[in-house]
């Protein structure tokens, strides 16, 4: 920039920082979406936390006492620990695909918050990435919880557990950007029953989270391995129980890969719907 | 060089601009023009097209064709620094309903990027502007509608914006609140900042508007200061002519065959421009034209 273009620039924006650059992803803009959230949470975040801390329980003690009566280990752990580890992913999935489904739709749809901030300096793609950002955090938090119970039932804690946290995160940025993307394609709120029943459903079942994917036929297997929440429940009892290197590589890497498509589908679904 | 522009440039200006869904043509080779410091009303029926062109001004409509500038950026490329220096007060109320008065103008001091300094001054102002001081810890949902159309205005002006886009800012509301928000829109105008106003309500865009510009199926019909619209299209004086249905007609078809210009309002035939004219005029009452006459004359009395 010149001396004469910045003098201009001073002269129209009366000194003000200039604001004349033009980014894709800029941080203040992720940063103010993601305020607004932050604020809102303060108002919701006591009826929020107590459901993402009370299902998973609720799973726990059904699953891990009820059925655990009947079985005592599963893939030579004991069905507890192995319930236990598993609905961190379950976790994930509620924390993260419903109120992002819903939220968004609702911002969209009936609260017009999105016209609002896009007629701040803040783009779609930056939109969509704040928004899954913070489900994603709310993930890797609530995730975390049923770890927590776990432990309370007497799951060994181990180091890798740490590393629960990030995992949950990405797996819930996947989830929350297919939220997205179901609100930004479908036309009614009413319509979200079929993506829960065809999709949600299936998935939170035959992740491994419950009974292992081993004992299911093939064609079950194979579908199983396309399930990120599969990959999220294999890194967490990895965590706990002990790392598998090449396979939680593998883990990892489709959790990314689901995240970073689900994050460019969720995009485009949402510029189409919120700029026509 | 295209700040330096800025400065001398109009707030907005719209040229040949297309707006199409489907098998509607929602704006149709709209020119449109907000000088500098002045306050442009944007009228027309419902349908006439203002709500796309709002929408097309923060780039949540991409316009087919044509060409648009605001505040010297070119739109769309260039929509994200615009909208940085503009605010927005929408025809939806979009507040966040459960957080306090000054949340929300905190939130949109950190959407417009307001250093850690500036936002704590930033709000006070704006609270004060929208006279809401002593309910900056009230929640959205314990506000009055006229607050609430308030802190809207206030919301759009936390960052010292140039131009401000304010779509039917008065609808639906209270004749008092209307006049109300009349003093602060015109406050605001008189501070310098460049407005467009779409409005149907006509009487707002004649106390408030320097310049307006009538929208009708997408296009620019008429555009100049409230006061030479009249005159231009309306004449000084206007008679209103009542009567029964066949009355009525027989007024109306006689005014055709004199060439003078009429509108029906309902329960008149107002006949316009007639200064001047004397005894070839039916029984009637005379009263001096207003934009009322033009608007009805340019957009047609169909509604569609």
């Amino acid at each position: 920039m010149s001396d004469v273009d910045r003098r201009s620039e001073l002269a129209r924006t009366g000194g003000r920082n200039p604001r004349s650059r033009i980014g894709r992803l800029e941080i203040p803009a992720i940063r103010g979406v993601l305020v607004r959230e932050f604020t809102n949470f303060g108002s919701y975040w006591r009826s929020t936390t107590f459901s993402s801390t009370i299902d998973p329980t609720i799973y726990l003690l059904a699953f891990g006492f009820g059925f655990g009566t009947l079985v005592t280990r599963v893939d030579g752990h004991d069905y507890v620990d192995f319930v236990g580890t598993g609905v961190v992913a379950t976790a994930v999935l509620f924390s993260s695909v419903f109120p992002s489904m819903f939220g968004t739709f609702v911002k969209y749809k009936f609260q017009h918050t999105y016209d609002a901030i896009l007629a701040a300096p803040v783009d779609t793609e930056e939109l969509v990435t704040a928004e899954a950002l913070w489900m994603a955090c709310r993930a890797g938090t609530f995730g975390c919880v049923p770890l927590l119970v776990a432990i309370g039932f007497g799951l060994d804690p181990a180091p890798g557990m740490l590393l629960v946290p990030p995992i949950a995160f990405i797996s819930g940025l996947g989830w929350a950007c297919f939220g997205i993307m179901i609100a930004g394609l479908l036309k009614s709120i009413d319509n979200f029953n079929y993506v829960t029943s065809i999709v949600i459903t299936p998935m939170f079942l035959v992740a491994g989270t419950f009974f292992p994917l081993s004992g299911l036929p093939e064609g079950a297997q194979i579908l199983g391995n396309l399930n990120p929440l599969h990959h999220t429940v294999e890194l967490v009892r990895h965590a706990s129980f002990g790392w598998d290197p090449p396979a939680d590589v593998l883990h990892l890497a489709a959790l990314l890969a689901f995240a970073a498509i689900m994050w460019r589908l969720a995009i485009s679904a949402l510029q189409r719907k919120l700029v026509n | 060089m295209t700040s330096l522009r800025a400065v001398i440039e109009a707030a907005i200006s719209l040229r040949g601009v297309f707006k199409r869904y489907g098998p509607i043509q929602a704006v149709d080779g709209l020119d449109l023009d907000v000088p500098t410091g002045t306050c442009v009303g944007l009228l027309g029926p419902n349908g006439a097209g203002k709500s796309t062109t709002m929408r097309m001004l923060t780039a949540q409509a991409i316009a087919d064709a044509g060409e648009l500038r605001v505040l010297g950026y070119t739109l769309p490329g260039e929509s994200k620094v615009a909208r940085a220096e503009m605010g927005v007060v929408p025809q939806l109320d979009n507040l966040d309903d459960t957080l306090t008065v000054e949340d929300n103008l905190r939130v949109f001091a950190h959407l417009y990027r307001l250093g850690r300094a500036e936002r704590g001054p930033a709000i006070e102002r704006a609270l004060q502007i929208a006279h809401l001081g002593e309910r900056r810890s009230s929640k959205v949902s314990e506000l009055s509608g006229g607050m609430r159309r308030r802190l809207l205005i206030a919301r759009a002006l936390v960052h010292r914006p140039r131009l401000l886009l304010l779509d039917e800012p008065t609808v639906g509301l209270d004749p008092q609140v209307r006049q109300e928000l009349w003093a602060l829109i015109d406050a605001l105008r008189s501070e310098g900042t460049s407005i467009l106003m779409s409005t149907h309500y006509i009487e707002e865009a004649q106390r408030l508007a320097d310049s307006v510009t009538i929208m009708s199926h997408g296009k620019a019909v008429a555009t100049g200061p409230p006061s030479a619209l009249v005159v231009e299209h309306a004449g000084a004086e206007v008679l209103e002519v009542y009567g029964p249905p066949a009355r009525l007609a027989e007024v109306e078809a006689d005014a055709v065959a004199a060439g003078i210009r009429k509108r029906r309002t309902g329960t008149s035939i107002a006949l316009m421009g007639i200064e001047g004219r004397n005894g070839d005029l039916p029984e009637g009452v005379r009263r001096p034209s207003n934009l009322e006459d033009v608007f009805v004359l340019l957009t047609g009395e169909e509604v569609m």
